[in-house]
């Protein structure tokens, strides 16, 4: 009885982790809860599966921890190009990236894509001014998503979710080596004609380990100490480089 | 071979930073600039956020000026006195200097300012030497190899100031308000432009204080040791902007570079070394200039809310 004991309790367990849902239309996770960016970090990828309880379109929505980013705009009415206007936008995703079984527009209606936030063209970003010129807010705005595509955070194409024998479903989920850190959100959505049926929220916590994480730890728990052991490696570096070339 | 930068928060590739500080270095030692007006670009170049660019800069410089100092000082080519001096006025001037950059990234203009001063000072000080060492190299070939008398024979108004000091290495009796000034003012520079500060430093010498050329190059290198880590020390404890592992990687190749390059150096002549500096200044002073002119290919650009 002891032996088997571990195994009732996981048992229990897993059972416990299911949605406890009337249908259980949806059942879906990750390989990885946890990205851990050591020494050698170079970008992840992460594994999403799941199963459906029929036939249906999935989608995936991986949004990043959220934070306020500032637009800025340079001009060169001074005749050198210098940032002058600047939007604030507030709780915008440091990362977002979509996965979906078919092309959005044909299986999935505009209203329950703006509902969910699925697309970059739906992402939320609430501005803090007051403003009244629409088409400038819609410049930054569009200009954000562009640079956020560009440092490779935001997703710039649809990404594929392959469906096994109408019930199980895959997808890969990649990271870049710039990934922010933090509290990732991977939502999961099942669409049947027209109407989401079930969806699923996953977490996931991407956060540095090992030597990297204590020495930047360290840079802000003890930030004067940590200012006078960096000039002290140097001055030992500079001191052994030339102490070992003066005997060559 | 990737490397994790634990506070840029990227990766990067090991050798690609070996050998750039390794190249920063060899110049560094040739021609007793700190190298990091070379430096704090080429890492903005490669993705490194300018702050931490500015920060770790400053912590490199550390370790090739002091590999540097060391070789010049077993030479007796350091002026002490001169170099404490400026030291006073550069902690002064690198402090100011962080609370300005701090000032000016709150305000979304530190970039313009960083480019700014890097087109003007470049400008002036590779022009100015460019220009006179190469009427010097004329002059000197035509007379047969004649030395080139220096301008500090003249009395200016700076001869007039109060708080005479003597400096015995640099055979000079001035005032300690004009090595206190400069200083002060290329304090300002090592902290909002991640330099050593030396480009500078190394023409005021020459040209302001009448330094003889030979102590030149290593008082430059003993003053830039104190300033780099005192902005070191407060970029680290106030803006969280100096990455050890990228500064580690950076002075493994800048010291190696700098060791070889105080070598190279020593079989060049003052002239020649000051030609190829010029060059090499207004050369980076003509690229940042263009940039500021020409239309750039993304006119928006994107910063957290207190960053920039």
């Amino acid at each position: 009885m002891r032996r088997i004991a571990p195994f009732l309790s996981l048992a229990v367990a897993l059972l416990a982790s299911f949605p406890v849902r009337a249908e259980g239309e949806l059942v879906a996770d990750l390989s990885e809860h946890l990205v851990a960016i050591t020494t050698g970090f170079s970008g992840a990828k992460v594994l999403l599966f799941g199963a459906t309880d029929g036939p249906g379109d999935v989608i995936m929505v991986v949004r990043g921890p959220s934070e306020s980013p500032v637009v800025r705009r340079k001009d060169n009415s001074t005749g050198i190009w210098m940032n002058q206007d600047h939007v604030t936008f507030q709780g915008a995703p440091s990362f977002y990236q979509i996965a979906a079984s078919r092309p959005l527009a044909d299986f999935a209606p505009p209203d329950i894509l703006e509902n969910h936030q699925i697309g970059i063209e739906n992402v939320r970003l609430d501005v803090s001014e007051q403003t009244a010129d629409a088409t400038r807010l819609e410049d930054f705005r569009n200009s954000f998503l562009r640079l956020k595509q560009n440092a490779g955070l935001f997703g710039k194409e649809l990404a594929s979710i392959d469906i096994l024998g109408n019930r199980l479903f895959r997808a890969n989920l990649n990271f870049p080596s710039n990934v922010p850190v933090g509290a990732y959100s991977v939502e999961v959505y099942l669409v049947r004609e027209g109407q989401v049926v079930s969806a699923e929220i996953t977490p996931l916590h991407i956060s540095k380990a090992g030597v990297g994480a204590e020495v930047s730890q360290f840079a802000y728990d003890y930030a004067a100490f940590y200012g006078i052991i960096s000039v002290l490696i140097a001055v030992a570096a500079g001191w052994l480089a030339s102490a070992f070339f003066r005997r060559a | 071979m990737q490397i994790y930068l634990p506070i840029a928060e990227m990766s990067v590739n090991v050798l690609l930073i070996l050998a750039m500080g390794g190249g920063v270095g060899l110049l560094s030692g040739m021609f007793g600039v700190g190298g990091g007006f070379l430096t704090t670009p080429l890492l903005i170049f490669i993705g490194v956020p300018p702050t931490v660019a500015v920060g770790t800069g400053a912590n490199q410089i550390v370790a090739s000026s002091v590999s540097g100092v060391l070789a010049h000082m077993r030479r007796d080519n350091v002026d002490f006195m001169m170099g404490a001096i400026l030291t006073v006025g550069g902690f002064v001037g690198s402090t100011f200097g962080v609370w300005l950059f701090k000032l000016l990234r709150t305000l979304g203009q530190i970039d313009l300012a960083i480019s700014l001063s890097y087109v003007v000072f470049l400008g002036i000080i590779g022009g100015l030497m460019f220009i006179e060492s190469a009427q010097a190299m004329v002059k000197t070939r035509r007379r047969g190899g004649a030395a080139v008398a220096r301008g500090s024979g003249h009395h200016t108004w700076i001869h007039g100031l109060p708080l005479k000091m003597r400096f015995r290495k640099s055979k000079l009796y001035i005032s300690a308000l004009l090595p206190l000034t400069i200083g002060f003012l290329v304090g300002i520079l090592v902290a909002i432009m991640g330099v050593g500060g030396g480009f500078v430093m190394v023409p005021a010498m020459i040209y302001l204080i009448g330094m003889p050329t030979q102590v030149v190059v290593g008082t430059s290198l003993f003053q830039i040791i104190f300033v780099t880590a005192n902005a070191t020390f407060l970029q680290a404890t106030f803006n969280h902007t100096v990455d050890a592992v990228l500064a580690l990687l950076l002075l493994i190749g800048g010291v190696i570079g700098a060791q070889v390059g105080t070598k190279v150096g020593s079989h060049l002549r003052g002239e020649q070394l000051r030609v190829l500096l010029a060059l090499l200044v207004l050369g980076v002073c003509a690229k940042l200039a263009f940039d500021l002119v020409v239309t750039p290919d993304e006119v928006f650009s994107l910063g957290l809310r207190g960053d920039f």
